[in-house]
């Protein structure tokens, strides 16, 4: 599975990368995550390739992703075309306002911030990876709760609002799918 | 157990665990979690970590506390080891064993940040003055970057010698699952007789790369020239990628073998019969599985791919020796090739 992330520095965007790699492990896959660094950040978007694969994971760079997670307009705009046909677009609807034109991918415009801002505003890209989820079948919600712990092993008090933007997230996307 | 580490940081816990205790860096994109790593995790192993002045200064500290026998080292970014190149002239010339890792960015002079392959010629051809080698790798993932640094320190200290491991931005900054080696024992390592270590009634030896009278030097250099010789002989490695029954053999090194991996495996699945010699060591280069493979009748051609405008490509003609077409794609300055565009170009060439 090859996902490319992309938004403005501050969204969550590398930490996203970090949550899905960290929940791959879990579960015995190759990962590997790239982040974009230096001055494509400042100011511009930051963006992030995580693979996860049972297989020896070749090349770490993605040239054509099975899901974009866009997180501002400038990132759809650059990563749109190159999304696999038949993958999937999910943009953060309440920052991109450019409309998806690719009409042989699935796409899922999502109000990330207004879903985030009743339980836990800054758990906007745990929403995403909980929306990931049913999309990548493969990784458990258990994997990704074990994730979330790991990573917030120093900040305790955040582990729980972290868990419920995730449900929030794995339901939104359950009900969508249907 | 593997955990998942930043490239960086899993080379630097690497040193320590093959017995690094000494780190002289000054900071430089993008390798700077390397020194930032060692500036707190050294002190827990009761190591010295410094940030020098200028990276002359730095590599000046690894010849002195190598010199006196530790297990030192460094690391920079292309434009830093360009500075430091006096300094490890000086450390081959004198026989103290060190590592130092360039982590390399798209140059010439201060060039970029983004990765690049443009410093084999630094690497393996001198860098410095005179006539000496480092001991070169340049590793294809963290994982194996990780095992290379854990036993660089046996490796220099067997042939007294400066050990540099070459990598680039994609290598540092990226992330995998990688596992660190068990940590080596300091006591139980070989002693070294020629180290200066007169402090406190130890024996009291002068380490230099002065060697005013010619005949002295010229002795010095065959010297050098044999211990070269052996490690041609002992220290060439390499992997070879279904090059069985290949019909044309990529060559390429570092994250850029990876890239050409994954266009082999798509070109395979087209039924194009590609495959990869992938050099682990640069210097000593693996020029006889070249000839080798030059040699035999499936083989039609090479391609050689760099983030450079083609500096291992000579080497990799000197190798093939003219039995074989070598062809060349590169891209440089920070820009990266996808699978697709190496898919596309052994396409239209045939």
């Amino acid at each position: 599975m090859k996902v490319i992330i992309s938004g403005f520095g501050g969204q969550g965007v590398l930490s996203l990368g970090k949550f899905i790699s960290y929940s791959a492990i879990e579960q015995d896959f190759n990962t590997s995550w790239l982040p974009s660094y230096g001055p494509e950040m400042r100011g511009g978007t930051s963006n992030v390739s995580v693979i996860f694969d049972k297989n020896e994971i070749a090349a770490p760079v993605i040239d054509h992703p099975d899901i974009l997670i866009a997180m501002n307009d400038p990132s759809l705009a650059k990563f749109e075309d190159t999304v696999k046909p038949g993958g999937y677009i999910i943009t953060n609807s309440n920052i991109v306002k450019l409309p998806v034109t690719r009409k042989d991918v699935t796409v899922y415009e999502v109000p990330v911030d207004d879903l985030a801002e009743k339980i836990n505003k800054r758990g906007g890209n745990i929403i995403m990876l909980g929306m990931l989820l049913p999309i990548f079948k493969e990784i458990s919600e258990e994997s990704a709760i074990n994730a979330i712990k790991h990573v917030f092993e120093a900040k305790p008090k955040v582990i729980e609002p972290n868990i419920q933007c995730l449900k929030e997230g794995i339901a939104y996307m359950q009900n969508l799918m249907k | 157990m593997k955990k998942l580490w930043k490239g960086n940081e899993a080379i630097a816990e690497a040193a320590i665990a093959g017995g690094c205790r000494y780190f002289f860096g000054y900071p430089i994109t993008p390798q700077n979690e390397i020194p930032e790593y060692m500036s707190w995790r050294l002190a827990e192993e009761g190591g010295a970590f410094i940030q020098a002045e200028s990276e002359v200064s730095a590599i000046n500290m690894v010849y002195g506390a190598a010199g006196a026998g530790a297990r030192a080292m460094t690391s920079s970014s292309s434009p830093g080891i360009s500075l430091k190149q006096e300094g490890i002239s000086y450390l081959a010339g004198a026989e103290v064993p060190c590592v130092i890792v360039n982590m390399m960015r798209g140059g010439p002079g201060l060039g970029g940040i983004q990765p690049a392959q443009g410093d084999y010629f630094q690497a393996v051809k001198g860098g410095g003055h005179g006539d000496y080698h480092c001991i070169v790798y340049a590793p294809g993932n963290i994982q194996e970057f990780v095992d290379v640094m854990y036993d660089a320190f046996d490796v220099a200290d067997k042939y007294r010698n400066p050990v540099m491991l070459i990598g680039d931005g994609m290598i540092g900054q990226m992330m995998e699952a990688v596992e660190i080696p068990e940590y080596k024992d300091l006591n139980k390592l070989p002693p070294k007789p020629w180290a200066s270590q007169g402090h406190n009634g130890g024996v009291q030896r002068l380490i230099n790369s002065i060697k005013i009278d010619p005949n002295d030097l010229e002795d010095h250099n065959h010297r050098l020239f044999k211990k070269y010789a052996e490690i041609e002989a002992n220290e060439v490695k390499y992997e070879e990628y279904l090059t069985e029954d290949a019909e044309i053999v990529f060559v390429a090194y570092g994250s850029v073998a990876r890239i050409c991996k994954a266009a082999i495996n798509e070109l395979r699945e087209e039924g194009i019969k590609v495959g990869m010699l992938r050099p682990i060591t640069i210097y000593p280069f693996p020029k006889k599985p070249l000839a080798a493979l030059a040699e035999k009748a499936n083989v039609k051609k090479f391609l050689t791919v760099e983030l450079s405008m083609g500096q291992m490509v000579e080497d990799v003609r000197l190798s093939v020796n003219g039995k074989k077409p070598v062809d060349f794609y590169g891209r440089c300055g920070g820009v990266v090739m996808m699978p697709a565009d190496l898919v596309k170009y052994v396409k239209e060439g045939k």
